[in-house]
């Protein structure tokens, strides 16, 4: 394998503690290294760009059922951004949904070298797999939903936090998962009989359990099977107005459960569960309670799911929400679905426009949260892939938040409600180069528990992103274009130590990427029985002995082992 | 003006956006001959697959000579200017197209003046199906404007119609106006089944045969009515109030001498 040493380049690394410093990055064998023979080394004059690690999106709906199924629903939406097949890349389509190949490269495009996948019901894990496969250029993990899985809510139900676990570890092994991920608990169990859940003690029918009791038996289990990241949770009445106060009810229920300061869940898309007002005629901005919040406690972390003004296509595992987003009109088209016995899933196609009050205010909310709350480490920069918008706008949500130039040129065309009924017109902070790196990979990679990833340390995976930025004389604040048009099209991206985009432009697709999964081993296995199997044969369309995602659906396969106490 | 002469017979798909009369002004002959083109999976330029010559009149309109059929996208997006095709057009011909004029001496393929907003096309042969309706699975249709096609149209025209005029002189095919919230569809002779399908408004005029949906309901009988303002037909014609699945207020005027069946809804006025 080629060594590559990236030499003068103004290396900004949160995790090793190094803000702009210059100096050199060397690499071997898909590592960082101390030192490598220069003569040997292929080098890369850095002289007056940014080097970052490789990025890290934490929540990105990339594959699975629910966005093949946006595919498909959506022609026009591929009509408008065909793209062709080069001597070394793929052909395919954007915009909202890309196809596989071209998520790869547009993410790798803006430096970009992880992506975990934001639900997939266990199920459809083995479709999720076929196209994480699928994407180049990116290491790869898929969360899967738990939260309303029957064996989960029984073993709660009966206050079995232990069988539970056992029964989440054999679970992650079978469907190749990531983290435990949870949507609006107990409401995608009620929507299979057409109902909801409206607050986190609201009773889930035929199962005696709340949403409450739920999200703490699972942080229970994900404490016990050591999983690396925290839950991964979409909260209840999510997109409801005066939903944050049921966020800021959930937080509170789990305070109790951080005992070593870290954090103990992980809340997705912040944005669409920070609302105010009764209504949508009265609402307004939650962000500034919840940020409060967040700025006096530790226990959490967040993603922002911010909107960016698009026409995308809303897909999520909450299927009485998208009902309810149908029922508020003007859709032309609208998917339901209820997953057997594990989830629902529901896709809107949705343009966000800035002359709609709503819309308008979405917008400042997630801005809000994110200038707020002053640690970056509790907050990271997403879109929530593609519900707020397509994750090539990233670059445009960077400039939202690190120039104020770029957030008024923004809030002139938008709609009134956004100035009058949120704070962001006062928010004078500005992030820096360094709380942006935090937001974007070692925030990120850190929640996530990847060691090897979103820093530049010895040792590290060789995923690194070099901008075209020279901090000491580009003040991004002011020359806000310059640096967005630097991150969407990174100088260079190595990925596992081999250059694969150059000047924005991919020089080399071949490289497949790992796919992440938990192997958590427990000292005594879950009970697999005969009821277990029967409960498949009557209530599940396959049986249990074709449901777990075999070994050879994983291509590039990479097992993190973890004892659990279970 | 400029003249664009089909070199060869075509046979692949030709993806031509760039010829609209502003793209062509102010540019001389030289820079048009190498705007980009795509032959199948191909990339070309104009002058390879056009003769291009210039006649000094003081326009930027633009006339295209031989068999088109397989050139796409001719005209998308133009404000002004006038395009005279002497031949067949491909898909996709003025979509988007906001002003000006295109001529067609023959006939058009399918999405013809999709997604317009102002200005005429006139084609002088058939049009293929999809003619002023959006792509597959959108429902931005027709804003305004005005096609009018001497021929047969195919199936899905005037498909989420939110203001344009069509005028048909021939037959259409089936689910003619679907969704159609506004505007106006004149066709003189036979319309396929299922015409204004989910119509929301707007109104459907018939000269000849035509089948109605169940979810219609007959609102009186009227002796003629106007299309737009230059357009008058005389009738007498039924009118049906519809769709009721959509609780549309879209009007149907089926001519009453060409659909004798209808005779049977008068008890219900």
């Amino acid at each position: 394998m080629t060594e590559i040493l990236i030499k003068n380049g103004f290396v900004v690394d949160p995790l090793n503690k190094i803000n702009c410093e210059k100096m050199d990055i060397a690499i071997k064998n898909g590592k960082v290294v101390a030192k490598v023979n220069e003569k040997n080394a292929q080098v890369i004059d850095a002289a007056g760009l940014t080097v970052m690690a490789g990025g890290v999106d934490i929540h990105s709906h990339v594959a699975g059922a629910e966005v093949n199924m946006g595919r498909m629903i959506r022609p026009e939406d591929h009509y408008k951004d065909p793209v062709r097949k080069t001597a070394l890349t793929r052909c395919g389509t954007g915009y909202s949904i890309p196809s596989t190949f071209v998520t790869g490269y547009r993410y790798s495009e803006m430096g970009y070298t992880s992506v975990f996948n934001g639900s997939v019901a266990a199920l459809k894990a083995k479709h999720a797999h076929e196209e994480l496969n699928d994407i180049p250029l990116m290491d790869k993990a898929t969360y899967i939903l738990t939260g309303d899985w029957w064996f989960v809510l029984e073993n709660l139900a009966k206050g079995d936090v232990d069988e539970c676990a056992r029964l989440v570890a054999w679970l992650m092994r079978a469907t190749k998962g990531y983290a435990i991920k949870i949507v609006n608990p107990g409401g995608l169990e009620s929507w299979g009989f057409g109902r909801n859940v409206h607050s986190i003690d609201d009773p889930v029918p035929n199962f005696g359990i709340t949403p409450r009791e739920i999200m703490r038996g699972l942080i229970k289990v994900n404490k016990k099977l050591n999983m690396p990241h925290t839950i991964h949770l979409h909260t209840n009445n999510l997109g409801v107005p005066g939903n944050y106060q049921t966020t800021l009810d959930t937080m509170k229920a789990f305070e109790d459960l951080s005992t070593d300061g870290k954090p103990v869940a992980h809340i997705t898309h912040i944005q669409f569960a920070s609302f105010k007002g009764e209504n949508w005629g009265k609402f307004k901005s939650g962000a500034e309670e919840i940020a409060k919040y967040m700025n006096a406690h530790n226990h959490m972390t967040l993603d922002m799911g911010q909107v960016t003004f698009s026409d995308t296509t809303t897909m999520t595992a909450d299927g009485p929400f998208e009902f309810s987003l149908y029922e508020l009109g003007g859709h032309n088209k609208w998917v339901n679905s209820d997953v057997e016995t594990e989830s629902s899933g529901g896709i809107i196609p949705f343009h966000y426009k800035k002359n709609s009050p709503v819309n308008a205010l979405q917008w400042s909310i997630g801005l809000e949260i994110a200038l707020l709350i002053k640690d970056p480490w509790k907050i990271f920069m997403t879109t929530d892939h593609p519900n707020g918008g397509p994750f090539y706008d990233y670059p445009k949500v960077l400039a939202w938040l690190y120039s104020k130039k770029a957030r008024e040129a923004t809030l002139k065309k938008c709609h009134k409600s956004a100035k009058k009924k949120s704070l962001l017109p006062s928010i004078d902070r500005e992030l820096s180069l360094y709380e942006i790196a935090i937001m974007t990979r070692a925030g990120t990679a850190k929640a996530l528990g990847l060691p090897d990833k979103g820093h530049l340390g010895v040792g590290a995976d060789a995923d690194v992103a070099i901008f075209n930025i020279n901090p000491e004389t580009l003040d991004i604040s002011q020359k806000f274009r310059t640096a967005r048009k630097a991150f969407a099209n990174a100088a260079y991206t190595i990925k596992d130590g081999t250059i694969v985009v150059k000047d924005g432009q991919v020089v080399n697709s071949q490289i497949p990427g790992r796919t992440f999964w938990v192997d958590a081993e427990t000292k005594d296995p879950c009970k697999i029985d005969d009821e277990m199997k029967r409960k498949f044969r009557d209530y599940w369309t396959i049986e249990f002995e074709n449901y777990p995602v075999t070994d050879h659906y994983v291509k590039v396969s990479d097992r993190l082992e973890r004892k659990a106490s279970v | 003006m400029i003249t664009l002469t089909a070199l060869r017979a075509f046979d692949v798909p030709i993806q031509t956006p760039c010829i609209t009369p502003e793209n062509f002004t102010g540019k001389s002959l030289a820079e048009i001959k190498v705007l980009p083109v795509t032959e199948g999976v191909r990339n070309l330029t104009l002058g390879d697959l056009f003769k291009i010559e210039e006649t000094n009149d003081g326009t930027s309109n633009i006339t295209i000579n031989g068999d088109c059929a397989k050139v796409k996208r001719v005209g998308q997006g133009m404000k002004t200017g006038e395009i005279t095709v002497n031949g067949n057009i491909g898909m996709h011909t003025g979509e988007k197209m906001a002003g000006g004029k295109i001529i067609v001496n023959g006939n058009a393929g399918g999405w013809t003046g999709s997604e317009m907003k102002k200005g005429t096309i006139e084609i002088h042969g058939d049009a293929g199906d999809y003619t002023a309706s959006p792509y597959r699975g959108n429902d931005l249709g027709m804003k305004g404007g005005l096609i009018t096609v001497d021929g047969n149209v195919g199936t899905d025209v005037g498909c989420y119609n939110q203001g344009g005029v069509i005028k048909i002189k021939g037959n259409a095919g089936r689910f003619l106006g679907f969704h159609m919230s506004d505007g106006a569809i004149y066709v003189e002779k036979d319309v396929d089944v299922r015409a204004g399908a989910l119509m929301t408004g707007g109104k459907i005029v018939v000269g000849g045969k035509m089948e109605i949906l169940p979810s219609f309901t007959i609102d009186n009988v009227k002796p003629k009515v106007k299309v737009d303002s230059e357009t008058n037909v005389a009738g007498p014609f039924y009118v049906f109030l519809g769709d009721l699945s959509e609780k549309g207020t879209g009007k149907i005027f089926a001519n009453k001498a060409a659909n004798p069946a209808f005779k049977f809804y008068e008890k219900y006025l």
